[in-house]
């Protein structure tokens, strides 16, 4: 059975199923205004309007067109799923929220966080939509002024004086592939041959640490050793950072320290503090919670 | 505006309304106005936000409704992880992929960056990157890999807006957004006389386009593309609009025709 859609109807094209005879059943564009009845299958009901990409059609015509993707329309389906969840559960319900957001961000917190899959700071701290400035870089290093210029530095450069956050959260955390690499990697005189140790080597100060006072634990337990001695070495050396330092020294930014065991899910924090006379800085209030 | 002090200006006030005693009542109607006003600003003020509080807050109600709740996941993921997708999004507060794609913990390894830029290979600048999509790619193997542009980009402003003729007035900032300089000459070609903010909205799909580009200066990115196990996306989160967009790169080798 054909029809023809026009004018305002086929505007809503996006529109995939409608009721016919009582049951739900998808359209399947034949043309570019003509549009069938296909058989139902799974019945997903799409709010009447979405800003997503046009239907593309039935996945037989889309797998015809496009047989060297074939994972591409799955992919779209799934990025749709994803994204229509978030918009019915979280953007609409707040648009308010959201429309003000849309217009300037101003975040309290930086967090400098893992690549890691599992440990998203959104998800393990709480943050919300514009609560939270995240870099996010293998086994969250941060590298000295004095390495010259990373992805991460600029991004820091970037939080502190334009966005004026007021805190910086450096999160580390158990299980991490980078520090194991770099617990792993065996010969440091050669030149890493990966990008991976490349990058990793950036933690060298904390391995050495480890290794001077764990040698007898297990490879795992030294891991878990490490995470934690980088995680202060990255702190440290966001004080290499005038712009970080002086704001710091004047309280305008606090620094904390955070370690997340996955395995039992607790919460390790501290506090960068520094005396007001000497240029010392020293951990303070460490917390465990779990 | 804010030129007098508050002495002047209330001495000011008191003049005109001896000279004009017919604003007695608009200007008492404005002064209550202006009284309510800055009691609410001065009652914000009041409750300072505690980064501690919140994180202990965050995490606690995390570990009730999220670890808890699922063991089996958790249990799973502490052994390792095998996420199907490598996301590179932009640090703004505003797009986390955890909320905007509803990521759940062991979905994607995610880098998160300014205006989610991904440099061309190189084996000394900016090897972070390099190091995490090896990581990705050769070790995770993921199968997609996915750069998420936004909308009101503020890396992507200061691309169109720095001058980038060497002469640096931030540290890192500039020579980090020339990276996708190759868009702006591009957005500056076609759409030279548009609003500065439309050609920002540009600027912001085209540098994905640059970045994806980038992607395959990576060895190992470009021969899981020829071979089919690794896939290459962009993506647009509009959240002015609060729509979504997406497409993909193409890149393969047909195969050989004798002719």
């Amino acid at each position: 059975m054909a029809l023809t859609l026009c004018g305002r109807a086929r505007r809503l094209v996006s529109a995939t199923s409608i009721y016919n005879h009582g049951c739900l059943q998808r359209l399947q564009q034949t043309g570019s205004d003509r549009f069938q009845l296909g058989e139902a299958k799974a019945i997903r009901l799409l709010p009447r309007r979405t800003n997503m990409v046009q239907e593309l059609g039935s996945r037989e015509e889309f797998m015809q067109e496009n047989i060297d993707t074939e994972t591409s329309y799955d992919f779209l389906d799934e990025m749709r799923q994803r994204f229509l969840k978030f918009k019915r559960q979280k953007y609409l319900p707040q648009i308010e929220k959201f429309q003000a957001l849309a217009i300037a961000q101003s975040p309290k917190v930086m967090v400098i966080g893992c690549a890691d899959s599992r440990v998203c700071p959104s998800y393990v701290l709480g943050f919300q939509p514009g609560e939270a400035f995240t870099i996010r870089n293998v086994a969250n290093l941060i590298t000295p002024i004095q390495n010259g210029p990373t992805e991460t530095n600029s991004a820091l450069e970037f939080a502190v004086t334009t966005l004026q956050v007021e805190n910086i959260i450096v999160m580390g955390h158990s299980n991490c592939g980078g520090i194991a690499a770099l617990m792993n990697h065996q010969n440091h005189l050669e030149q890493p041959s990966s990008l991976v140790e490349r990058w990793v080597m950036n933690g060298k100060a904390a391995k050495l640490r480890t290794q001077e006072v764990s040698s007898h634990l297990s490879f795992d337990e030294q891991c878990r050793n490490c995470e934690k001695e980088s995680i202060k070495d990255s702190v440290m050396n966001l004080i290499t950072y005038p712009w970080i330092r002086d704001r710091v020294k004047r309280g305008e930014v606090k620094i904390h320290g955070c370690y997340y065991n996955l395995s039992d899910c607790s919460l390790e924090k501290w506090r960068l503090s520094s005396d007001k006379n000497s240029n010392e800085f020293y951990v303070s209030n460490r917390e465990i919670w779990s | 505006m804010g030129s007098q002090s508050y002495e002047d200006a209330i001495e000011a006030l008191k003049k005109l309304i001896i000279e004009k005693d017919d604003l007695k009542t608009v200007a008492a109607a404005k002064v209550e106005q202006l009284t309510a006003e800055l009691k609410k600003v001065s009652s914000l003020n009041g409750k300072s936000f505690d980064p501690v509080e919140r994180i202990k807050e965050g995490f606690v109600t995390f570990k009730k409704e999220k670890y808890e709740t699922n063991p089996a996941l958790y249990g799973e993921l502490a052994k390792g992880q095998s996420p199907k997708y490598m996301v590179f999004a932009c640090s703004d507060s505003r797009v986390c992929p955890s909320h905007v794609l509803n990521f759940q913990p062991g979905d994607a390894f995610v880098v998160r960056n300014i205006a989610n830029m991904v440099p061309p290979y190189d084996q000394v600048k900016y090897a972070g990157v390099g190091a995490a999509i090896e990581y990705a790619v050769l070790h995770l193997k993921v199968e997609n890999i996915v750069i998420i542009g936004h909308s009101a980009c503020g890396g992507i402003k200061g691309l169109m807006s720095f001058a980038l003729d060497g002469n640096n007035s931030t540290d890192f900032i500039e020579d980090w957004v020339k990276i996708c300089l190759p868009a702006k000459s591009k957005v500056l070609a076609e759409a030279e006389s548009s609003a500065f903010e439309d050609q920002c909205g540009r600027c912001e799909r085209e540098a994905v386009n640059v970045s994806l580009a980038n992607l395959l200066t990576y060895p190992f990115v470009r021969e899981g593309v020829v071979k089919g196990t690794l896939a290459l996306k962009g993506g647009y989160y509009d959240f002015v609009k609060g729509a979504f967009e997406l497409w993909e790169l193409q890149f393969g080798l047909s195969p050989i025709r004798p002719i």
